[in-house]
């Protein structure tokens, strides 16, 4: 069945996010295929990062925050009643804007969400499976000899890679991402845009950018969001050739922004 | 000290000159500090010192307390204080803990704090009385350590978890929110991220708090104190002589000659216990500050 139709990993519902009396997501209705890149655009403060924090209900710790209608992973309502918010946020993973290494050693940063998550039988599949996920991540080869160092010793670049592979080792069926490049210099971002593309083989991934030219080389589908709003949802080469709203059209073209 | 302040006279500047007599006050006001913790040290010591050898602090006191040493009151003393701190570090830290990460209400987190605050502020008289009555009466502890390290313990419960509360919101929102972004509940994240990274500020607190409780008069007064034994503590219930308490008997019964330096070698022994603590807390604060790497 799969096979004729492309599954849809998210489905969002007419769904609306509250910062108490701020209403900060309006009726968003969004279907995200599974294995695809999908990115969010949109000027500061348009909601798509409040989108990205409800996909894994990261916005829970905020006091007085609130939503309707419906967010689906494979189907489940992710704020159904009886959902387990821990099994939703290791199926869920999240790569933040800085990178946020543990204060721990490099090896013990990948291990945690196996610990966490009782993801290994003995040293050995513990071992196997960092090695897996940091050259999955495409940093094994600068850090192999280091493992026991402090994360903090290496560089940007290498610390967000270092935290994709912290979200992989646990394997998730999607990957958030708010803004992974905004941080780093743009060799760094160019290896991780290149690493993105890689990933959505095995990944459903959603990405928040600032950065238009990158939503434009990474992205199957864009999703333009503005006060609250989805714009304009549409394939990527689509939306960056011929827009099909007018504000939309402006932004990408920087008129406003 | 008061060079700058005539030069700016001599300029005939105003607000120079406003500027200068700010930082004379200023200056006045640090020299004050300094000098009146210098000259009570320097008082204490020169007093006290003549009393004070090895004998002083390992030997029982003999003959009406004018001869002998002072052991029992240092033993005293720190069973005191580590009775205090098994009640107070688990209460009040776990309490630090409720407050900054765990309260959904904010409300009844007002209210705690200020139940907290006032903790704080109650004279340390009133927490001997509260004793008194609640721990040595009613619950029919008598007047011994247990009694004496619950009041203790009270006491210096504010101080623990404010230096907690501050030490827990001193680590970085982003590991909180890797940790839970990982599928780690909020007990694992906050054993294994946010606590080993505070433990340092923590430590320092308690350590801050335990010279408090280890100088205070009045809450053992009528809870733990007494003023001779031959006896070394042999159980919770037991009497205990105690520094400070001892030099409060020896200034205030009795008649005997060499009371008094004998008090004065006892709050020279109390004073550098509570400044080698606070000098390690110092320490302590130091080391973590240098080994922190975010």
């Amino acid at each position: 069945m799969s096979e004729v139709t492309i599954a849809n990993r998210i489905t969002v519902k007419d769904f609306n996010a509250y910062y108490g009396e701020k209403h900060a997501l309006k009726n968003i209705n969004i279907d995200i295929p599974a294995n695809k890149i999908m990115a969010m655009i949109g000027p500061s403060g348009c909601g798509k990062s409040t989108f990205l924090r409800s996909i894994n209900r990261m916005n829970d710790l905020i006091e007085n925050f609130k939503t309707d209608g419906k967010m689906m992973i494979d189907g489940k309502d992710v704020y159904d009643k009886n959902i387990d918010v821990t099994n939703l946020r290791r199926r869920v993973g999240m790569v933040f804007q800085k990178p946020n290494p543990f204060p721990k050693t490099i090896f013990e940063n990948i291990a945690y969400g196996l610990r966490v998550n009782r993801l290994f039988k003995d040293k050995k599949e513990l071992e196997e499976k960092i090695e897996k996920s940091l050259m999955e991540a495409g940093v094994w080869d600068e850090v192999k000899d280091d493992l026991d160092k402090s994360a903090f010793e290496l560089s940007g670049g290498q610390q967000q890679r270092l935290c994709i592979a912290r979200a992989l080792v646990i394997k998730p069926e999607v990957i958030l991402m708010d803004e992974p490049t905004a941080s780093l210099d743009p060799i760094s971002t160019a290896k991780i845009e290149e690493l993105i593309q890689v990933l959505k083989k095995d990944y459903t991934i959603v990405i928040v950018t600032h950065n238009m030219q990158q939503a434009a080389r990474v992205a199957d589908k864009t999703a333009f969001f503005m006060l609250g709003e989805i714009i304009e949802y549409d394939d990527t080469v689509k939306m960056f050739t011929k827009p099909g709203n007018k504000m939309t059209e402006d932004y990408i073209t920087g008129r406003f922004g | 000290m008061f060079n700058q302040l005539i030069k700016a006279f001599k300029s005939k500047n105003d607000r120079t000159i406003a500027q200068e007599i700010g930082f004379t006050i200023i200056k006045i006001c640090i020299f004050i500090v300094i000098l009146s913790l210098g000259i009570l040290l320097l008082y204490i010591f020169m007093k006290g010192f003549r009393v004070v050898n090895l004998d002083f602090i390992t030997q029982t006191p003999r003959d009406g307390m004018v001869k002998g040493g002072i052991f029992p009151a240092i033993l005293g003393t720190f069973l005191l204080s580590l009775g205090a701190l098994i009640f107070a570090l688990p209460t009040g830290v776990l309490t630090a803990v409720w407050l900054t990460e765990y309260a959904t209400s904010q409300k009844f987190v007002r209210i705690v704090r200020i139940g907290i605050n006032s903790l704080a502020g109650v004279p340390s008289i009133v927490f001997g009385l509260f004793g008194l009555m609640f721990f040595v009466k009613y619950m029919q502890f008598g007047v011994c350590l247990l009694s004496g390290s619950l009041v203790l313990g009270i006491l210096i419960l504010p101080t623990i978890i404010g230096a907690s509360e501050e030490a827990l919101l001193t680590v970085p929102k982003a590991f909180k929110e890797a940790s839970l972004s990982l599928g780690a509940t909020r007990w694992e994240t906050m054993y294994k991220i946010i606590l080993p990274n505070s433990v340092s500020g923590i430590l320092t607190g308690i350590i801050l708090s335990v010279g408090r409780a280890a100088g205070e008069t009045a809450p053992i007064l009528m809870t733990a104190a007494t003023f001779y034994t031959t006896r070394l503590p042999n159980s919770l219930f037991s009497k205990v002589m105690a520094l400070p308490y001892h030099i409060y008997a020896l200034m205030t019964e009795g008649s005997k000659s060499g009371q008094t330096e004998i008090a004065y070698g006892t709050a020279l022994v109390l004073l550098i216990l509570v400044l080698v603590i606070n000098g390690l807390a110092i320490y302590i604060r130091i080391k973590s500050r240098r080994a922190r790497k975010w």
